[in-house]
């Protein structure tokens, strides 16, 4: 495997002039075996933003004063450990589940929990089982309240009938669809359903002393359930088991083998890599760690080494902005995170600019991470146009060192060139930001 | 190192999040080039995340209705804040009064029970099967293959239509060509290191096309959209980011060398729990967008059909939160001084038990394909074989009678 493959298409590549990795597979092998070793300091819990959501409720506070620093802060700390993490593989997972079992700020009032909800759901569990990250995402408070689940309610439960109140879907469709088996395995509405009716109960209870999640005896549908021909008990232990079930299906590994695939080597994902993927799955029974290694395995491969198989992939804008303001970090003293020019607030502020504001992706079904949905003509603009202001405030430091610091052997003699006759230190960069070359992340 | 010379001013702007997504859930996307005053124009407004077609166009004349949905009805037509009558067996909902007016000017054509011709409760299935206009998903929109059947622009620019927002939808993606404008958003660079960028990207087979395009679509939109006038502000009340986009969206159209077709996009639609309250601003929001495009196009109005379409409707009893689930048929509208309105159109399928699509849904009567195919046709002029690559599925009759001949 090349470098730069390491460095960018499976990390978020490379901040400053760091060193290098000697082994690449090594460096990334020793960060999926490593626990994650990045350090949150000064964030609470997701029953902390939980007590501010209550008392703002409870006070009538409209202005979000207190739910805004709690946000604010998980902003800023998980934006600086993107730009100064030394384990970039992991964190590029813990990002890439994120999108998977997405929550957005778009719906559900989730802005006091969806920082804890990365680190306490997502983080831990990156090299964990798939099933184990399946059942800490669905008891977590920030899914429940943005798929609706809080309210869902077993209509012939006692709560149901007292009120008369019913099931909502929401959550249980998009864990089928989305998060677990996807249409590929042919549930019904049947299934969809009973599962919702499997969740009913399945809630945030916010007037506990410390709020979080809670199972709700009587607002649970009674009875035996249905799904996809398995039948799951009455109670919360029904819903640990089907989550168990749908999250170690054979149809769910080749589902996220597909997406792990689609990710990290091409928008085409090539079915002998998927499968290669999958297997790794099927054969730890869900094992994440176990997938991480085999997508580098696919890169060891010698037959990728050749030319034309090398693939890419196309940049996100937070791919974009995180590689960029990476390249731009220099060693020495930095501004702490929460000051107001701090390249965490730049970061953030960047991802709006560029179209993929952070946490608020616009449906479940998170970003896209194809090329095509983010090489449209605004696109491009938006991104030159960020470059340069971005680039104006860079005072020291060869862009054409930059470059080659970053791009290492995928620079490309136009770009050295064009670089090289720029007229300002903000146009050389600009015009490195700008390159066919910095768009992409090189996979193998 | 950064220092702040930075752009972004204020704290909020910073984390990015409010002010720098100004446009929130909506963008707005456009092609084709106009050759002349008298052109047709055309717009698309997709509305993603369902919307509950019978929250919008309420049968209250149905006598079943009451039974399945009580907690989501406003009160009858003439009541206080009740439904704005459409004829006697349905209403519009309370916040669509603009668009009532031009329901009553004989400009607006409610369609009922339509849907797609796919049966998928799934967004994002049913998102690209509406957008490609085909059992799959195409790599290519039927908006842009129709925008492909148009005449060709006789100034032979590349990069003839022009998009608003940060990205195209699949609707109106594919083999032609369509540029994209998002609102300014500060310092940019000269014109010289612009041509310094398009130069270095230009035999990039994704990058090169989009800086080129997305350079004249910066020339073209400074032109038109110079001056920097706000968009009207209706009924006194702040316009939010689609209004906004409509109004750029119908003053670009309104240019004699404009772009003819547009697409918008906006959310919100979704509405799983408490919806009386949810429906409500997002509504109001397509209200006030439909008045700004209508202003902004000025007597390009009278030429101009606007196709509102969503991916499926949405189950007709209520559910156990206040809302409403995935479901199949919904209601579509045609805005515009070219439709011929002030009737709903559509089959009324009933709401009792065995008339219900799967025992949940409002069975769905009329093709969503046949609606648009109907405008293309009568519309856009587009010919039989045209109107086959357009929507090349399974065969659909257009729709008669839905513009003013």
């Amino acid at each position: 495997m090349e470098e730069s493959s390491a460095i960018t298409g499976f990390g978020w590549g490379r901040r400053g002039d760091e060193p290098l990795p000697d082994t690449p597979v090594t460096w990334l092998r020793a960060q999926t075996l490593a626990p994650d070793a990045a350090i949150f300091t000064g964030l609470g819990e997701s029953a902390d933003g939980l007590i501010a959501l209550r008392t703002q409720r409870r006070e009538k506070i409209r202005d979000n004063s207190l739910v805004k620093p709690v946000f604010q802060a998980e902003v800023v700390a998980q934006m600086e450990q993107l730009l100064i993490s030394e384990q970039p593989f992991r964190e590029r997972l813990a990002w890439f589940w994120f999108n998977h079992f997405t929550v957005s700020l778009r719906q559900g009032d989730t802005r006091a929990v969806i920082g804890a909800y990365m680190r306490e759901a997502i983080r831990p569990n990156v090299t964990a089982r798939f099933s184990d990250m399946t059942l800490a995402v669905m008891r977590h408070p920030a899914m429940l309240m943005y798929l609706d689940n809080t309210s869902s309610t077993g209509p012939s439960s006692p709560v149901g009938l007292k009120a008369h109140r019913g099931l909502n879907e929401n959550l249980a469709r998009e864990c089928l669809e989305l998060h677990t088996v996807s249409p590929q395995a042919g549930y019904t509405q049947t299934d969809v359903t009973a599962f919702a009716a499997v969740l009913t109960g399945w809630t945030v209870n916010m007037n506990a002393e410390r709020p979080g999640f809670q199972f709700r005896a009587n607002a649970h549908e009674p009875g035996e359930k249905t799904i996809m021909g398995q039948t799951f008990p009455e109670g919360e232990e029904g819903g640990v088991a089907a989550l168990q079930f749908l999250a170690t299906h054979p149809t769910t590994y080749r589902h996220l083998a597909t997406k792990l695939v689609g990710h990290f080597v091409s928008d085409a994902p090539p079915p002998a890599d998927v499968a290669h993927v999958a297997a790794a799955l099927h054969d730890t029974q869900g094992d994440l760690g176990a997938a991480a290694l085999a997508l580098i395995e696919l890169c060891r491969a010698p037959r990728r080494r050749s030319v034309g198989e090398r693939t890419d992939k196309f940049r996100t804008p937070m791919d974009f902005a995180v590689a960029a303001m990476r390249a731009l970090d220099r060693a020495g003293p930095r501004p702490s995170p929460d000051a107001p020019h701090s390249p965490a607030h730049t970061l953030a502020g960047a991802l709006g600019a560029l179209g993929q504001p952070l946490w608020t992706a616009p449906l479940p079904n998170g970003w896209s991470d194809r090329a095509a949905d983010w090489s449209a003509p605004a696109d491009m603009m938006a991104r030159a146009d960020w470059a340069y202001r971005i680039s104006a405030g860079v005072h020291e430091g060869n862009p054409l060192d930059i470059a080659h610091a970053t791009l290492g052997p995928a620079l490309r003699p136009a770009t050295i060139e064009a670089i090289r006759h720029a007229g300002s230190r903000q146009a050389g960069l600009t015009l490195l930001f700008s390159s066919p070359e910095f768009q992409r992340r090189q996979t193998c | 190192m950064l220092r702040h010379s930075l752009l972004i001013r204020r704290r909020s702007a910073l984390l990015g999040l409010a002010a720098s997504w100004a446009l929130g859930r909506s963008s707005l996307a456009l092609a084709g080039t106009s050759d002349g005053d008298d052109d047709p124009r055309l717009v698309v407004v997709i509305l993603r995340g369902a919307l509950d077609g019978m929250a919008a166009v309420t049968p209250y004349g149905d006598p079943s209705l009451t039974t399945l949905r009580r907690d989501l009805l406003p009160p009858e037509p003439g009541r206080d804040g009740g439904l704005l009558d459409l004829g006697g067996f349905f209403g519009l909902h309370p916040s669509l009064s603009g668009m009532q007016r031009l329901y009553a000017a004989g400009q607006m054509l409610p369609f009922h029970a339509v849907a797609g011709h796919y049966r998928s409760r799934s967004h994002f299935e049913a998102q690209d099967y509406m957008e490609s206009g085909a059992d799959q998903r195409l790599s290519s929109g039927w908006l842009n293959r129709a925008v492909s059947a148009l005449p060709k622009n006789r100034h032979g620019a590349e990069g003839a239509g022009l998009s608003l927002g940060l990205s195209v939808p699949l609707l109106l993606r594919g083999p032609t060509t369509v540029a994209s404008y998002a609102p300014e958003g500060g310092r940019r660079p000269d014109a010289d290191l612009y041509s310094q960028i398009a130069a270095l990207n230009a035999k990039d087979p994704v990058t090169g096309p989009a800086f080129r395009n997305g350079l004249t679509a910066l020339g073209f939109s400074a032109k038109v959209l110079a001056g920097d006038a706000p968009p009207p502000a209706p009924r006194g009340q702040k316009p939010g980011a689609f209004a906004i986009l409509a109004d750029a969206a119908g003053r670009m159209l309104a240019d004699r060398r404009g772009p003819r077709v547009a697409a918008l996009e906006m959310g919100g639609w979704d509405t799983h729990a408490s919806q009386k309250g949810r429906l409500a601003g997002p509504l109001r929001q397509l209200d006030m967008g439909m008045d700004a495009i209508r202003l902004a196009l000025g007597p390009a109005w009278d030429r101009t059909v606007v196709l509102v379409m969503t991916e499926f409707g949405r189950t007709v009893r209520m559910n156990g939160t206040g809302g409403t689930d995935h479901g199949t048929a919904t209601a579509a509208f045609l805005l515009g001084g070219a439709v011929a309105g002030g009737r709903v159109a559509g089959t009324w399928p009933g709401l009792q038990a065995t008339q219900l699509f799967e025992h949940r849904d409002l069975a769905p009567t009329t093709d969503l394909r046949a609606v648009a195919s109907g405008v293309l046709r009568d519309h856009l002029r587009l010919g039989p074989s045209a109107l086959t690559n357009v929507f090349p599925g399974p065969a659909v009759t257009p729709e008669n009678g839905l513009v003013k001949v």
